[in-house]
């Protein structure tokens, strides 16, 4: 009998009422923590969308497309803001994806040693790190005044085109997109790095397999099979170009003056709210929430459409 | 060229491993491999777990080369051309060898698209429809999938998933089929059909297999190498070697060394 009994290690047992309580709690708990980010969100764009009724109410739609921003007079009109926010953010988007994807596929493949790679790879995060404050600096002083001749002699080339027709004096639209794409770039780089990492090698070997060099592997198997991560890298990068302040505002010349080009100062909608909301009052609060709003809805279509193509392009394995 | 006697029932290889040890990062995983794989007929390599099989198969169409640290000496001939000549590419290499994995590794893409992709990367102007059918066919899984070859390859059942592997490898029109351990993850009857397809594919093809299965081995292949490893002196790592390869029947009926007795019978490894 002792015997037997000393066989028995583990018994059936019932969870104690402790134990599921427990249980419980911690489910309540996750489940409490996961909605506080939906009531952030949700009352967060309440608050905006009240502070903004007094400017949708006087200026309506017409808020978008008027590029007037005169608080003497009392009118409104962020399209100056709203071009200066998408062009800022598509064109350094268009520059940082190329560079920031082929970075990822330079590190993730083994074209040079792993060594050399993994420095590469750290300097990358490195580059996440530097303020966005010290980068707008360095852009007034030392990028600006470097990169102008190259941005004359392009004015001077291709200043028939409207984005390229006024003569680069300083801060603009221009060099507030080179800074807002070295900001993004590591995003890009590190989530591209990452979901090229989670590609099974097995895909990897299968192309090699069948006499498919690098490129067809990488064009056609890799990168397909990594599009959804490469894509959400890409989307928060562009929610971080949309959003960011500090270095922007510091470049882009604050000018509410509209002009197509892009060697023209110009505004974004987060530079305009970082410069306007400390003197503001009455109408122009509520124009600047406004503005903030229509930041916001920006962002959400952006999100919503790039999950839309996440989903189509998606490859599953 | 004649280093054991068993080599010479051989004329003319199609593939031979020439005094071949293979290292990962300094030290070696196997050594001093000589073997001579005839054409048109199915070689099977066997062995315990970490003899170096699976090494020694990718290093015949250079899969290797994928894995960093990992250096050959000696020589693989293929058709009498050294594969590790600098003047050869391995891609070439690769086209002409074709593998199929232990694990299926179809691409994400349709079934159709998994045949194609091999064919129009490596240049064929056929018609494209033709060539899936006829793939499919010869890996027998037309039957099965012909209504299903816009669906994701990776849909298809384990044992199918393996068999569009197949079908992938032989679309490009390789001269050799290199199966590494191919049923290891598939059941009884996935495993009768590839053994099947491997019985149609040799008329054409020269095929090797990794098997741990030697029930397998004593069923499809016509030669057998079998490999065993000793503890590295030293290190903490198993050193692969050759111990044995001649006609299967032989290999199975009277082997000539106690080792391979011992395996085969199980008393080992």
């Amino acid at each position: 009998m002792n015997r037997r009994e000393s066989e028995i290690r583990y018994k059936l047992r019932k969870r104690t009422a402790s134990e599921r309580t427990l249980d419980n709690g911690f489910k309540n708990f996750s489940l409490g923590m996961a909605s506080i980010v939906a009531i952030l969100l949700f009352s967060i764009l309440i608050v905006i969308f009240r502070g903004s009724i007094e400017s949708i109410a006087k200026y309506g739609l017409s808020f978008l497309i008027t590029s007037d921003w005169n608080p003497v007079d009392d009118a409104y009109g962020a399209f100056t803001a709203i071009y200066g926010t998408l062009i800022t953010s598509i064109v350094a988007l268009l520059i940082a994806v190329p560079l920031g994807v082929g970075t990822a596929i330079f590190i993730t493949e083994n074209i040079i040693p792993k060594n050399i790679r993994s420095i590469l790879s750290v300097m990358v995060e490195l580059l996440a790190a530097i303020p966005s404050v010290v980068l707008g600096l360095w852009a007034i002083f030392i990028m600006e005044p470097f990169l102008r001749p190259f941005l004359i002699s392009i004015n001077s080339f291709l200043g028939w085109l409207p984005i390229f027709n006024t003569t680069p004096v300083g801060p603009g639209v221009a060099p507030a997109i080179i800074i807002l794409a070295i900001m993004i770039l590591p995003i890009i780089t590190s989530i591209s790095r990452d979901s090229l990492n989670q590609v099974p090698n097995k895909l990897r070997e299968g192309a090699y397999a069948i006499g498919a060099s690098r490129w067809p592997t990488i064009f056609n198997i890799i990168l397909p099979a990594a599009i959804s991560g490469i894509a959400g890298g890409v989307l928060l990068a562009l929610g971080r170009a949309m959003g960011e302040t500090m270095a922007v505002t510091m470049i882009i010349g604050n000018s509410n003056n509209f002009s197509w080009s892009i060697f023209a100062p110009g505004n974004t909608i987060a530079a305009m709210l970082a410069n306007q909301f400390g003197e503001a009052d009455g109408n122009q609060v509520s124009s600047l929430m406004y503005a903030a709003l229509i930041l916001m809805i920006l962002t959400l279509v952006v999100n919503v459409f790039a999950q839309l193509i996440v989903k189509r392009l998606r490859l599953k394995y | 060229m004649n280093h054991t006697k068993n080599n010479s029932i051989i004329n003319s290889p199609c593939i031979s491993l020439e005094n071949v040890t293979i290292s990962y990062k300094n030290s070696p995983a196997v050594r001093n491999i000589y073997c001579e794989m005839p054409r048109g007929k199915v070689t099977a390599f066997i062995g315990p777990s970490g003899c170096g099989k699976s090494t020694v198969l990718r290093s015949i169409n250079r899969m290797n080369d994928l894995i960093d640290g990992c250096s050959l000496t000696g020589r693989v001939l293929f058709e009498g051309v050294d594969l590790y000549a600098p003047e050869v590419d391995p891609v070439e290499v690769r086209r002409r060898i074709g593998m199929v994995f232990q694990q299926p590794n179809p691409f994400p893409k349709s079934v159709y698209e998994n045949i194609a992709f091999g064919a129009r990367i490596n240049g064929y102007t056929g018609d494209m429809d033709e060539l899936v059918e006829m793939s499919l066919k010869k890996a027998a899984l037309w039957d099965e999938c012909k209504d299903k070859l816009k669906e994701s390859g990776c849909s298809l059942s384990g044992g199918q998933q393996q068999r569009l592997c197949i079908a992938r490898t032989i679309a490009i029109e390789p001269e050799v089929i290199l199966m590494d351990e191919p049923c290891s993850a598939l059941d009884p009857i996935s495993t009768l059909k590839i053994e099947e397809t491997m019985h149609d594919l040799k008329k054409s093809y020269t095929i090797i297999i990794v098997t741990h299965n030697m029930q397998q081995a004593v069923r499809v292949s016509d030669m057998t190498a079998f490999y065993n490893a000793e503890k590295q002196s030293g290190g903490s790592g198993k050193l692969g070697y050759l111990v044995e390869y001649n006609e299967t029947s032989k290999i199975f009926n009277s082997p000539s060394q106690k080792a391979t007795q011992d395996y085969i019978s199980g008393r080992f490894g």
